[in-house]
């Protein structure tokens, strides 16, 4: 089957999300759509699966003309869609997922849970899409989850699967068996549209390559005769840095002391289990490992957002076993949380208040009970500057701001503080290639200064450029922690358990200074 | 007496939605049960001259009297004191929380006993009139949490249920009584239910209005326009509007012989067949066919339902409306099914009542059904003893279901997990 699209226009409001798009997918053709995030990839894809109606433009399936109403119109015609965010219920069995919509069904509508089973089993074995028809999906992880998705896709019998940032989730090994099994489709005359952000993916699995940038195709590319630079100039609009630089650590005395800590969470069930960790001041310590391994807990339980079941937590001489995030907070702890929109910023204030709601209460900010609303105005104005937020004001509400402007609101207020040791959680996620840039400088200029830093990330490549150690959790255990010359496979292999540690890398105990990558 | 569990029959059928009991809360059980223990061994037991006496009367048809239960009161509350307080320590020791309902159950019901023959001291209780009466207020509940199954099931929380209740009750008696056939009376109350359903499903669809206001809002509107038209139409024409006939006992061939519970089951008016039949209908619709799992999509995940090609507003819309009609027809249960005529805010709160008793059963058909029957059991222990007059004030007396209403709620039901997007509103982009 052959897709195009042509001319392809969504408006929201001002805003152009998608500017006249023109998109062809053979057959048999892995096509990816790289861009960045805010360029316009999902508007174009959820256009295509029937989700958004395009303004202007039309879809052509077999040079016919094609409208879709609704995503039920789309699967119809041979489209399939597996989204960022899964679209799964998550009390229903693999079963009753990959069939919804779809039933199969003994007379009288009642389900024929047996032909259900049977086609899953099938395709399962002709793609090589391992998955138990009768798992519960909430009890799957992400990797088999994303398989039960793409079953979804194939049982409706589609010939052009969207992909829509597949690998954002996934480990390594997962990584490697989805591109296995995007081949093995590919190869039985189906399309794929992998949409994705990361230029080395796309350069190990694609066919042919489109770039979007700020809603418009401003490019294609064959990926055997371009580089990762050229893409990410394609894909930028200018040329990028692709490597942190940052000189060899200076690491100091212990800041971050965690021994034995253990935390349940609401359902009783450990999430973190005997964690021994240190974090000397002048280094970073990365946190890496596949999402809810428990390094969010773990993070939360430094800044004493949530406190442990068991264990010790100190920085310097404070005990933050039980303290309040107060306490932490006033002690020198940072944190750029995970989730800047939810936990980081209060996006109905403005950038001035946001700004200070760590401080607000004290002086300057406040005298005899009452906010001093000039000086934290003023100071709103100082930070705007010297943190370069792009905005008209610090009066400008934070949530009118751009994802990475917003993080800058976070990063300034944080950093404006004495820090002793910074948290900072998926500190780039969602942003774009100059605020990544801008994080990470400022990040290693904290260490720089003498403070610890405690790194969590999901990205490997931020791991690997930012941590002087990584520590890799799994299933809330430290699986081992190594310096960052100890590559990407093995790394990888650590965050799917599988612990290799060096001899003397896998005592979080002694920092191994002299595993450190000085190259 | 707890919810029925039903086994999956079928691994992929049934996701385990069940609650997630931790064992401190089986501990608190336990302890809970201690304190039952103590209470029925001071106040049931030591507290009592012990020559009092109390019988239990079971009616069974006459060719099989069965002699009446004399039991001596301090005695029969010893040794109910000792099983409960050993059901307690059984609680208190477990390592699993399976099971454990069962248990605690089983002690509420040793106290209960214990209770019961303290306050029949020097007199006879009918059992069978009792179990009687606990289905006779459990019928309505179970239409009401059936309705609110429906509704919920599919994200949309119907809290109008006491007021669909009152419409249904009030124009189920009008209809009967002015056409004289019972049957368009219960049409009209399904109709009024359904109409309020519409109604709810329109404002907070349509417009994406808050439910809980919404549902609020139509309570409140029931009870007025009712009150207002009881007032002024039914009241100056009470005879030809207000007097309509009540279905009179209906015996199912074979199985109404069974002795003693024959009659309480199978004896009994359409309104009690009907909550039986709907229950069976709605559970197996809910989990086995297709419009189930679409439905039960809607309510975890519309989003994901919408993008295999489901309408999730057109599945709201049906439900609410259906649910709408089964609580008509559990409102008009009130007055052809057994009064005979409508009265300003005879539901009582019944409505909310079910709401529980739909929360306390998961979401479940069977698991409401199972808080029903224990709500009615209260509602007729209420009644009953009230009549008894036991010493205790009636106003008390009164409150008591609805103390076990929200102990049940609060304290025992644990972690109950409801559909995932429950009330949240649905847009497409």
């Amino acid at each position: 089957m052959k897709l195009e699209l042509a001319g392809i226009t969504k408006r929201f409001g001002a805003l152009v999300a998608n500017d006249h798009i023109d998109l062809t997918v053979a057959p048999g053709e892995i096509h990816c759509l790289l861009g960045e995030n805010g360029a316009g990839k999902s508007t174009l894809m959820n256009v295509l699966f029937g989700l958004l109606h395009a303004d202007e433009g039309e879809i052509r399936i077999d040079d016919e003309p094609v409208r879709f109403a609704d995503p039920g119109d789309a699967v119809r015609r041979g489209i399939g869609m597996v989204h960022q965010h899964f679209m799964l219920v998550p009390v229903f069995s693999v079963a009753e997922n990959v069939v919804l919509g779809f039933e199969p069904t003994r007379g009288g509508g009642f389900l024929d849970h047996r032909k259900a089973r049977k086609d899953i089993r099938r395709l399962s074995q002709e793609f090589g899409l391992e998955v138990n028809p009768d798992a519960l999906v909430e009890h799957l992880p992400v990797g088999a989850q994303q398989r039960v998705e793409i079953l979804k896709a194939l049982i409706r019998d589609a010939k052009v699967l969207i992909l829509d940032e597949p690998t954002a989730v996934l480990t390594p090994q997962e990584i490697e068996a989805l591109f296995r099994i995007m081949r093995s489709l590919a190869l039985a005359g189906r399309s794929i549209l992998f949409i994705t952000h990361k230029l080395k993916e796309v350069l190990a699995v694609a066919d042919r390559i489109t770039v979007m940038r700020l809603g418009k195709v401003v490019g294609a590319a064959d990926p055997t005769a371009v580089d990762e630079a050229e893409l990410a100039a394609m894909m930028v609009g200018r040329s990028v840095e692709l490597v942190v630089r940052k000189e060899p650590p200076k690491p100091g005395p212990v800041v971050l002391e965690l021994r034995g800590v253990r935390i349940v969470d609401a359902r009783g069930v450990a999430v973190v289990d005997g964690v021994d960790l240190e974090v000397r001041a002048g280094e970073i310590v990365a946190l890496a490992g596949v999402q809810g391994n428990g390094q969010t807990e773990l993070s939360e339980a430094v800044c004493a957002l949530r406190n442990p079941e068991a264990g010790t937590i100190r920085l310097d001489s404070t005990d933050l076993t039980k303290a309040t995030p107060k306490a932490a907070l006033r002690a020198g702890v940072a944190n750029v949380p995970e989730d800047r929109q939810v936990d980081g910023l209060v996006l109905g204030m403005s950038i001035a208040d946001n700004l200070v709601l760590d401080l607000f209460d004290r002086e300057p900010f406040a005298r005899h009970g009452a906010r001093d609303l000039a000086r934290v105005a003023a100071d709103g104005e100082i930070k705007l500057a010297e943190f370069d937020i792009r905005a008209p004001s610090a009066r400008e509400t934070v949530g009118n701001l751009s994802g990475g402007n917003q993080q800058k609101v976070v990063v300034a207020r944080e950093l404006s503080r004495a820090v002793k040791l910074l948290v900072a959680s998926q500190p780039t996620r969602g942003l774009d290639v100059g605020s990544i840039e801008y994080v990470h400088r400022r990040i290693i200029e904290e260490r720089d200064r003498g403070a610890g830093v405690l790194l969590v990330s999901s990205e490997l490549d931020e791991v690997l450029a930012l941590g002087d150690r990584i520590a890799v959790m799994y299933r809330g255990r430290i699986v081992g922690i190594v310096g960052p010359s100890a590559g990407r496979d093995r790394i990888g292999l650590m965050m799917a358990g599988i612990a290799q540690p060096g001899p003397s890398e896998s005592d979080g105990d002694n920092p191994p200074v002299t595993n450190l990558d000085l190259t | 007496m707890s919810t029925v569990d039903l086994a999956p029959v079928e691994g992929v059928e049934l996701a385990p939605e069940g609650r997630l009991v931790s064992l401190g809360r089986v501990r608190g059980m336990g302890v809970f049960l201690a304190v039952l223990a103590v209470i029925t061994l001071v106040a049931f037991g030591i507290g009592v001259p012990s020559g009092a006496h109390a019988v239990f009367l079971v009616s069974g048809p006459p060719a099989l009297s069965i002699s009446p239960l004399t039991m001596s009161v301090r005695w029969v509350a010893v040794a109910l004191a000792a099983g409960c307080a050993a059901l307690a320590v059984l609680l208190v020791l477990r390592r699993s929380a399976r099971g454990s309902y069962l248990i605690f159950s089983s002690g509420v019901v040793l106290f209960l006993w214990a209770f019961l023959a303290w306050a029949a001291r020097g007199a006879a209780l009918n059992l069978s009139q009792m179990l009687v009466g606990t289905l006779v207020y459990a019928t309505p509940l179970v239409y009401g949490s059936l309705s609110g199954i429906m509704c919920e099931r599919s994200g949309v929380v119907n809290i109008a249920i006491e007021g669909q209740f009152l419409a249904g009750a009030f124009l189920g008696a009008m209809v009967g009584s002015a056409s004289g056939n019972l049957w368009l009376g219960v049409l009209a109350g399904a109709v009024a239910g359904g109409l309020f359903g519409a109604l709810l499903a329109f404002l907070a669809l349509r417009y994406g209005a808050d439910q809980i206001i919404v549902g609020v809002v139509i309570v409140a509107f029931c009870t007025g326009l009712t009150n207002f038209l009881t007032e002024q139409v039914l009241t100056p024409d009470q005879s030809t509007l207000n007097s309509p006939q009540t279905f009179s006992p209906l015996a199912i061939p074979l199985l109404s012989k069974i002795p003693i519970l024959g009659p309480m089951l199978f004896d009994q008016n359409v309104f009690l067949y009907g909550a039986a039949i709907l229950l069976i209908v709605v559970h197996v619709a809910l989990f086995k066919t297709r419009w189930g799992l679409r439905v039960r999509a809607v309510g975890e995940h519309p989003r994901a339902a919408e993008t295999v090609g489901i309408h999730v507003l057109s599945v709201r819309y049906r439900n609410v409306i259906l649910g709408g009609v089964i609580a008509g027809i559990g409102g008009a249960s009130f007055t052809i099914g057994s009064i005979g005529e409508f009265s300003a805010g005879m539901t009582a709160g019944l409505g909310y009542v079910a709401l529980a008793a739909m929360i306390f059963g998961r979401w479940r058909p069977f698991g409401a059904l199972g808080a029903a029957v224990l709500f009615g059991f209260a509602l007729s222990l209420q009644s009953y003893l009230a009549v008894l007059n036991v010493g205790i004030p009636s106003p008390f007396l009164s409150m008591a279901p609805y103390v076990i209403t929200i102990a049940v709620v609060s304290g025992l039901v644990g972690r109950v997990r409801p559909p995932a997007a429950d009330g949240v509103p649905y847009s497409r982009e």
